[in-house]
């Protein structure tokens, strides 16, 4: 038996390349914007991997995988975590504690150094958890047949 | 019989959390245990400490980053569990 | 005296309310699927009762502003952020591990699983 074909919903499939370009917008704004308004890592990550869902629903499971296959999802969130602590062994490098930013010589006072610190924390903290997420999904997501 | 079991501890569940409410401070009450304690200095001073305007953001990242590391560490766990608990090797 | 408590502190009444829901999903019913709901209210109850701890009557988000202003208690916030991703990874540990009975036994009632696996 062929695999069931992906939905033909043409409302749904023209929704969703409408609707996903500004999703992932907004949860790169979200990301970035985490240090001076709401948001954050992990609300950020979270956005991101919807905007994705959207699409594999709309065009499904295989055409997504084209994107961002479950290699590369597994690369994405280490690398997340390879940042995060990347950051933390960065301070120690120059003498402070684990994750102490401010000694960081990014900035002109520590307090600089730290937010560049929390903004690269950020985005660690983000792709982890977008990758995760989606990763996730792909594994519950109903197979098609014999799943 | 379960469900009547089920339903009698739920009730008596419910009655001796209901008994301690009286004790709890009011919503929105400014002198409550919970806003006395460290969150005015994380107010007062995480500007001048962290650089960023967001409080929630700083204590997350910079006071409890370790706590935020560890965070990060058990989502990872999570989805690697899932991972393992359902992915077929596709052929 | 009671209705004057019940009135003043009506949240914890709901959260109490939401979590007793939450307990009597975990442990009266049978379907594995209903439990994991269960957990879930109850694990929610508790996120709605840190951050009703952290209001403060006429605090705004705890977002600095140019001028002075009383802002709402942050730890609470970040504390339930980090515990709601917690929540979230259990759910999909928990979810995955249901899967995975179904597929060995064919069926999610507790007492069934309890007789194959003998």
């Amino acid at each position: 038996m062929k695999a069931a074909p992906v939905s033909n919903d043409i409302i749904l499939r023209t929704g969703a390349s409408i609707m996903v370009p500004v999703i992932l917008l907004w949860g790169f704004y979200v990301l970035v914007h985490g240090a001076i308004g709401p948001g954050g890592g992990f609300q950020a990550g979270v956005i991101l991997a919807a905007g994705f869902i959207l699409y594999t629903t709309a065009f499904g499971l295989k055409e997504a995988k084209k994107i961002l296959s479950v290699k590369l999802l597994m690369v994405i969130a280490s690398t997340g975590l390879f940042i995060y602590t990347g950051v933390g062994v960065l301070a120690i490098i120059f003498g402070g504690n684990f994750l102490e930013y401010g000694v960081i010589p990014i900035g002109e006072t520590p307090a600089e150094a730290s937010k560049y610190g929390i903004e690269m924390v950020e985005i660690g903290i983000g792709l982890t958890v977008m990758a995760i997420m989606l990763s996730i999904f792909y594994d519950i997501v109903l197979k098609e047949k014999g799943g | 019989m379960r469900r009547y079991l089920a339903i009698l501890s739920c009730f008596i569940f419910w009655a001796i959390l209901v008994y301690g409410v009286p004790d709890l401070p009011a919503i929105g009450d400014p002198e409550a245990p919970a806003n006395k304690h460290v969150a005015p200095r994380y107010i007062e001073r995480s500007y001048e400490e962290s650089g960023v305007p967001n409080i929630v953001t700083a204590i997350l990242t910079n006071y409890r980053g370790y706590d935020t590391l560890g965070e990060t560490i058990v989502i990872f766990t999570a989805g690697i569990s899932v991972m393992l608990l359902l992915r077929r090797r596709e052929k | 005296m009671v209705l004057e408590m019940i009135f003043a502190k009506y949240n914890y009444i709901i959260y109490i309310t939401l979590m007793t829901i939450g307990f009597y999903g975990m442990i009266g019913k049978r379907n594995l699927i209903k439990k994991l709901i269960g957990m879930s209210i109850f694990q929610y109850s508790i996120f709605l009762f840190y951050v009703s701890a952290a209001d403060v009557s006429g605090g705004t988000a705890p977002i600095l502003l140019k001028e002075p202003a009383v802002y709402v208690n942050p730890l609470p916030h970040v504390l339930i952020l980090t515990a709601i991703v917690v929540a979230v990874s259990t759910l999909a540990v928990g979810l995955s591990l249901v899967i995975r009975i179904y597929r060995e036994y064919g069926t999610l009632d507790e007492d069934k699983i309890l007789e194959l696996s003998k």
